[in-house]
């Protein structure tokens, strides 16, 4: 085993890590500020993608393709926001679970219904294919060394938002005491609306980035999503840099653990039984380190303790 | 409209029981196994009822529960059918083709399952559960992914229907008849335990834990037991849905099964005796009449769901008796 | 004079720079009111946490009938004797008025696990329940759902379902909060009667109730006990009128 296998491997965690990130935190904002359980987060990164591989097929430009997934997926989070999911911040988890829930069969239906089901394709612009050279000679995909930054550039911009600006700090205040935002005469339900568009743009930028190297298929986002709830789960629901923490943690426990635990198994049984055992065990790695961190802390490492 | 409950109850059992025996006469067995479908699917919301409906907890994983009475169904007939022996270390066995032994094996491997993730998961409440139990419904799903020895993603065919001593197990009104005595036996069972003084206590649970702990009783071991019945209960349904289709593959882990679990019970009546039964004859109906219509029946069913969580809190019991049922 | 049946001794508690109690020892005598006054946020629904299960306190220890209690869950508190009722109604708001009080009648009879009798069958559970709402004049309201009842009536269920578990010592959180004058002299009659049968440990904001009831009466002040003694002493420690009664006058 190289290092540069385990570097290569390394950033390939990362990216999958920060592009949870990128569902996860709008998961965690939404429900932080709003209270809110939202199923349907998953959706919206598909309709991103959607969005990026139909106007990326017609202008031939991924540039375009990025801008309309964003502007598609923010779209419809203010629809839905203000059709459906303003009635539920008050109602309990259940039906927020169950409306939203609905909104996923709605969503993969008319999804389907538009686009078929077979797969689309989202190709990686000419510019970023191929590799690049890192330092030590590793040649690592210049499309997804672009992905770890532009991850890491939005969770930048998310703190500075949150940190440094007005909308940040009635944000926070909101997270605090949703009463006193009204009282500092602030339009909550504007302000909700938005914060739910913000959340929606940036799963769909997550799902046009990630349909760049996956197929764009109707069902691309539900497996993610529960990813991204296992991140929030272990970060602490409603923290950014926990859903931060949790998404790098998640990103290289499941692309390691994919690669080393066959050949740590290999070390002591024969390579069929340890490939098999070993990948067994990959699969179901993640949800044991959300088991470890809820005996610790049943509220997640950045979560508000009760 | 103000029906009487204990009347709407009788006729959907009734008519649940003479449809079937209708299908029989006119000869179309497809409209059986429908049924025992429809039957098997109330089975297990009627499961998941004990801990959303009596005890309050939104458990999105219990496709786990049903997927192990499956797996549990799909293992011991597999090692019958090619003469194999399974090996657990302290105990091996040639499996079997005999429904009572995979029916117990199936609540107790379930029931067990429950306690563990039970007490891992009952520590947290609220939004923290509902993703934790979807989490590790998606642990297990995963796991059989990967278990290349029953088929991994392919999942596993049983060829034959297993066996119950005395009936013909391949003829759909008596596969029909044992799903249906299972579910009326359950129901008797449910409704026994709701007023028993644990289902008093469990109720309490889920409106005020803290007024439980202050009478000196226990939330915590109330709310682990219910988990523990509710995962026997679907596990024995994920036994019979395995034998219905003499199949099984992951996808009884997966999390659109967890969540059509709860979709049935909130189409019946919350915490309701009949609300699970009466949800899943309706989604059985949508499916196949819908289904026949157009390829795109979840549509509509998405947008009954909405106008049910928006508008008729109380499912359709609620709504024919007035009456809302439990708030979870 | 005979042994405490409530004791605490040196509870503390902080919440960051927040000092929430502070060396509170105060004791609960047989056939006693003793009541608890004090400002908001003087401490006081911290103190009742802490003695009833649900806050750990950073010191001190808290016992009943002579037996630390300190280390038991709320319910094993509850379990050994402690009757609680809330400021907020801690009710199931969804059941009737008889199934809180079963509910009452099961945790005295600390079984749970039956699931075959009906709860509601169960001559030994619906008596002891009856008996509980008889006393505070609810049996012909046994049947009504909890959440149609009357803010008042919820007050009194929540003091019958403390009954029917025969407590050694009741711990009562503003029970007359919200009744109205007419309502308030009802239950400070009942409880006046209460106290022979269990000592109460009695928070409370209305002045009149606690003068007219309390045997003896400690004022909690940024979370210490700054006197305890008769009505007439508290009236006339110069204390308390500076730090508590001569806020509000």
């Amino acid at each position: 085993m190289s290092s540069i296998l385990i570097i290569e491997q390394i950033l390939n965690g990362l990216q999958f890590g920060v592009m949870l990130f990128l569902m996860a935190a709008g998961l965690t904002l939404i429900f932080g500020v709003m209270g809110l359980i939202n199923l349907a987060h998953g959706s919206l990164y598909m309709v991103g993608a959607f969005a990026a591989a139909a106007v990326a097929g017609l202008t031939g430009s991924f540039l375009l393709g990025l801008i309309a997934a964003l502007i598609a997926a923010a779209f419809a989070g203010a629809i839905i926001e203000m059709v459906v999911i303003r009635r539920l911040y008050k109602a309990a988890h259940l039906d927020q679970v169950l409306a939203t829930f609905a909104l996923i069969l709605i969503f993969s239906e008319g999804t389907r219904w538009v686009f078929g089901s077979f797969p689309l394709f989202l190709d990686i612009p000419d510019a970023l294919s191929g590799p690049v050279t890192l330092p030590g000679g590793i040649q690592y995909p210049l499309y997804r060394l672009t992905l770890i930054a532009i991850g890491l550039l939005v969770a930048l911009g998310l703190w500075a938002l949150i940190e440094r600006t007005r909308i940040g700090i009635q944000i926070r205040a909101g997270e605090n005491d949703r009463e006193m935002i009204g009282a500092l005469g602030v339009d909550i339900s504007k302000l909700y609306t938005l914060i739910f568009a913000l959340g929606a743009a940036l799963a769909g930028l997550a799902g046009a980035l990630v349909g760049a190297i996956q197929s764009v298929q109707v069902g691309m986002g539900e497996p993610v999503l529960i990813l991204a709830f296992v991140v929030i789960v272990i970060g602490g629901i409603g923290s950014i840099r926990g859903a931060f923490v949790g998404a790098l943690l998640v990103g290289l426990t499941d692309t390691l653990g994919g690669v080393f635990l066959p050949e740590l198994f290999k070390l002591f049984m024969e390579a069929g039984a340890a490939q098999k055992s070993g990948s067994a065990l990959a699969s179901m790695s993640i949800y044991m380190l959300m088991g470890l961190v809820l005996i610790w802390r049943p509220t997640g490492l950045f979560g508000a303790r009760t | 409209m103000k029906l009487n409950e204990r009347a709407i109850n009788t006729v959907v059992l009734l008519g649940l029981l003479a449809l079937p025996l209708y299908a029989l006469v006119v000869d179309e067995p497809f409209t059986i196994t429908l049924v025992t479908r429809a039957v098997i699917l109330a089975l297990a919301a009627v499961g998941l009822n004990i801990v959303l409906g009596i005890g309050g907890l939104v458990s999105f994983g219990h496709a786990l529960f049903f997927g192990i009475g499956g797996y549990a169904m799909g293992i011991l007939a597999y090692h019958a059918q090619t003469y194999t022996t399974l090996n657990l270390g302290f105990f091996s066995t040639g499996g079997t083709k005999l429904m009572p032994v995979i029916w117990l094996v199936a609540m107790t491997v379930s029931a067990i399952v429950a306690y563990v993730i039970g007490k891992l998961t009952l520590r947290t409440s609220g939004v923290y559960f509902i993703m934790i139990t979807l989490a590790f419904a998606q642990m297990f799903y995963y796991f059989t992914i990967s278990w290349a020895q029953y088929g991994g993603e392919d999942g596993l065919s049983i060829y034959i229907r297993n066996d119950f001593p005395g009936l013909n197990t391949l003829v759909p009104i008596q596969f029909f008849a044992i799903c249906f005595v299972i579910l009326c036996s359950v129901l008797f069972l449910y409704a026994r335990l709701q007023a028993s003084p644990f289902g008093l206590a469990l109720n309490a649970t889920r409106q005020s834990a803290t007024r439980v702990e202050a009478v000196g009783l226990d939330p915590m071991k109330l709310k682990l037991l219910a988990f523990v019945i509710s995962g026997a209960v679907t596990g024995l349904a994920g036994a019979l849905f395995a034998d219905l289709n003499r199949f099984v593959s992951p996808t009884m882990f997966s999390w659109q099964l967890s969540g059509e679990l709860i979709v049935l019970i909130i189409i019946g009546g919350v915490g309701r005796l009949m609300g699970p039964v009466i949800g899943a004859c309706v989604f059985v109906a949508l499916e196949h009449f819908l289904g026949g219509l157009t390829s795109f029946w979840h549509i509509y069913l998405g947008v009954i769901l909405l106008c049910i969580v928006l508008f008729a809190r109380g499912g359709i019991l609620g709504l024919l008796t007035g009456k809302e049922g439990a708030h979870v | 004079m005979s042994d405490p049946i409530l004791a605490t001794h040196g509870l503390s508690k902080r919440f960051g720079a927040l000092q929430a109690t502070d060396d509170v020892s105060i004791d609960l005598r047989a056939g006693e009111i003793h009541a608890i006054i004090g400002p908001n946020g003087a401490g006081k629904s911290t103190l009742i946490k802490q003695i009833c299960g649900g806050l750990v306190p950073d010191a001190g220890t808290v016992s009943l009938l002579g037996r630390d209690i300190s280390g038991l869950s709320t319910g094993a508190r509850a379990q050994a004797g402690l009757g609680r009722t809330f400021q907020i109604s801690e009710l199931a708001m969804e059941d009737t008025v008889l199934e809180n009080a079963v509910l009452g009648a099961l945790g005295a009879r600390a079984s749970p696990w039956s699931f075959w009798t009906r709860a509601l069958g169960r001559t030994d559970l619906t008596e002891r329940a009856k008996s509980g709402l008889d006393r505070v004049g609810l049996l012909d309201q046994q049947d009504m759902i909890v959440a149609n009842l009357s803010h008042g009536q919820r007050r009194q269920l929540e003091v019958a379902v403390s009954l029917t578990l025969s407590p050694k010592a009741f711990i009562m959180d503003e029970p007359m909060a919200g009744l109205g004058a007419e309502g308030s002299k009802t239950m400070t009659s009942f409880l006046d009667g209460l106290r022979e049968e269990a000592p109460i440990l009695l928070v409370e904001h209305d002045m009149d109730a606690v003068f007219a009831l309390a045997d003896r009466i400690s004022v909690l002040v940024y979370g210490r006990i700054i006197a305890t003694g008769t009505a007439d002493q508290i009236r006339n420690d110069a204390q308390v009128r500076e730090a508590y009664l001569g806020e509000e006058a």
